[in-house]
């Protein structure tokens, strides 16, 4: 249980600085900006069906607000996730405070998890702030709660991936600078290599879809949860958690 | 309480400590002393358990530091050098969270915190951010943090650095209260603070240990003679012959002269006072007696003598090489020192002196 420090030593720190203020400001002006965008066309559309017989049967509020929505907001987190995991080790690799940190008795699974479960318990706030959205939808009309939680549970999935990538990447570096973008380099990597699956032919193919990264948030925000997408997340972000502990034993051994 | 046996540490090509051996008693505080680039710091993080020896053992409270790093860092405080702190945490809050890593109970937390920043003088800035503090009060609040959760050994990487003299008075002061009920091992390259706070005293130079004992066992070994200072008015002839003539005086060194006196240094062994023998000749001859007192060989001067004396050889042995390559393509000097480097009883100048101990092991 010695997670627990660190966790609100984290959370202190996140909050007593202006970096857990900043994300949620830019990253929720971004999404609303979305959401209003794709809601007033979403809307647009509704006025015209009204004129065309048979145009309304496809629409659907879910369908065509929260999906793209969901979509958007998972290829912006993309953008802003590696900015709030970049300081977890380099910031205290750099400052020197990690000799202090690990000479306290506290196993590196313990670190690792308080710090894992900061940054995490910082981006379920930021996910709570959004539920403005489909809330504001629920003001209008009839909104299907069920898709908005597969879909809400497709970001968090994705977002512990791309948290879980940058703990790791910043375990490897004491400079900020190289951890923010190593990890954004790495995550748009995993997002654009599923544009290549269009040119690419049999087992490749499925390869390299299988492989990208928001490719799996899709099904969540058609409402479905399928295990295979589950699976990918669960395994990218346990292989990301693996090797971060591995990094910080291997401070031990090296020295 | 601490045990460390041929401990040595390779960053790549540089040696940072080679066969570092010594231990510390329960209840004792030790001054690791050295200049700068020496090794402590590479010793207490070993010790610490924050980086692994090459080679060679470390066991702290009976523990190996690398197969029982926990057990270990559940009965040390720490603190690294420069007192590495967040920035961006106020000082108790700071404290709060040392106070809970290191397993201070929920109930008591508040009390403790607040008695550890009464020790360290620190209560009148607990709400402030760290990042704000000036370095002395950084210092402190490092030191604070060692000392919560009253371990049992603390490992304090200078601790006084960047205090002010009254600061500096109070800190020692507090370190030495610490004594008896906690094995201390701090590392300082003020002189007097080692004389001032410590039970013993560990010189290390270039990653080896050149001296180790108490004070006053270093001064036999490194000046293993006693030394007064004479000076004379109205001497004609030979002074220093005759002063060597007087038994059980080792050597006569001639001072420069100083307002019309004669200064001598005369040298004699530890267990024989010379100087009534000295007025005896003085009074007999007529001369004025002007001075005539011990030279109090301080640990500063042991120092000095045992580092300098070091460097003196090191730099003998490269040029002794330097002519042995001469010519052939050169090569990598040597690694520093020699396989056997003597030992600080073993100074050239000394070695024609009556034999002293050797490195006695105190501790």
């Amino acid at each position: 249980m010695r997670w627990l420090p660190i966790f609100k030593k984290e959370m202190r720190l996140y909050f007593g600085s202006p970096v857990a203020y900043v994300v949620f400001t830019f990253f929720l002006l971004i999404a609303g900006w979305f959401f209003s965008q794709i809601f007033l066309f979403y809307s647009d559309i509704s006025m015209r069906s009204f004129m065309q017989p048979g145009m309304g049967q496809n629409l659907n509020i879910t369908e065509n607000v929260m999906r793209p929505l969901f979509t958007n907001m998972s290829v912006v987190l993309l953008f802003f996730m590696p900015m709030l995991t970049m300081r977890l080790f380099a910031e205290e690799k750099k400052s020197g405070t990690i000799e202090l940190l690990l000479t306290y008795p506290v196993r590196d699974g313990e670190v690792l998890a308080g710090k894992y479960l900061a940054a995490g318990a910082l981006y379920g706030v930021l996910l709570a702030l959004t539920l403005l959205y489909p809330g504001i939808i629920a003001g209008f009309t009839r909104v299907e709660w069920g898709p908005i939680f597969t879909g809400y549970l497709g970001l968090v999935l994705a977002g512990g991936t791309f948290l879980a990538v940058g703990l790791f990447i910043s375990s490897l570096t004491e400079n900020q600078i190289v951890a923010g973008f190593g990890t954004f380099g790495v995550l748009l990597g995993f997002w654009i290599i599923g544009w290549g699956a269009e040119f690419a032919g049999g087992n490749l193919r499925s390869v390299l879809q299988y492989l990208s990264i928001t490719e799996h948030m899709d099904t969540f925000s058609r409402g479905l949860i399928d295990t295979k997408d589950v699976v990918y997340y669960a395994t990218a972000i346990a292989l990301a958690l693996f090797l971060t502990l591995r990094s910080l034993e291997s401070k031990r051994w090296r020295g | 309480m601490i045990q460390v046996e041929q401990l040595s540490k390779r960053y790549g090509p540089v040696t940072a400590i080679q066969d570092v051996s010594f231990s510390v008693e329960k209840g004792q505080i030790v001054g690791f002393l050295g200049p700068n680039g020496a090794g402590k710091s590479t010793t207490m993080k070993i010790l610490s358990c924050f980086m692994p020896a090459t080679s060679g053992t470390a066991r702290v409270a009976g523990f190996d530091v690398f197969a029982q790093s926990l057990e270990v860092r559940r009965r040390i405080g720490y603190l690294p050098e420069n007192a590495p702190l967040y920035p961006d945490l106020p000082v108790a809050a700071y404290l709060d969270f040392v106070a809970e890593i290191k397993g201070v109970g929920r109930g008591v937390r508040r009390a403790r915190v607040a008695e550890v920043m009464e020790r360290c003088f620190i209560a009148d800035m607990q709400h402030r951010l760290i990042g704000k503090l000036s370095k002395g009060y950084r210092q402190r609040v490092g030191l604070a943090q060692a000392l919560i959760g009253d371990p049992e050994v603390l490992i304090l990487d200078e601790p006084t650095i960047g205090l002010d003299p009254r600061q500096i008075a109070e800190i020692r002061a507090l370190i030495k209260s610490l004594a008896g009920q906690h094995t201390v091992i701090l590392s300082t390259h003020i002189l007097p603070e080692v004389s001032m706070v410590c039970d013993g005293v560990i010189i290390i130079n270039r990653g080896r240990i050149v001296a180790r004992g108490t004070e006053s066992e270093l001064v036999e070994q490194v000046f293993p003679t006693a030394r007064v200072e004479l000076r004379v008015a109205g001497a004609s002839g030979d002074v220093g012959d005759m002063l060597r003539a007087v038994p059980a005086v080792l050597s006569v060194e001639p001072l420069p002269s100083r307002d019309g006196t004669m200064g001598f240094l005369v040298e004699s062994p530890r267990d024989r006072d010379v100087r009534s023998d000295l007025v005896a000749l003085v009074m007999s001859r007529g001369w004025t007696l002007q001075e005539l007192h011990q030279v109090g060989m301080s640990l500063e001067e042991v120092f000095i003598r045992v580092v300098a004396g070091e460097e003196a050889e090191e730099q003998a042995l490269l040029e002794a090489e330097a002519e042995r390559v001469a010519g052939e393509p050169p090569a990598p000097p040597e690694a520093p020192g020699s396989p056997d480097m003597p030992e600080a009883t073993n100074r050239p100048e000394t070695s024609d002196r009556p034999e002293t101990p050797t490195r006695t092991e105190t501790r």
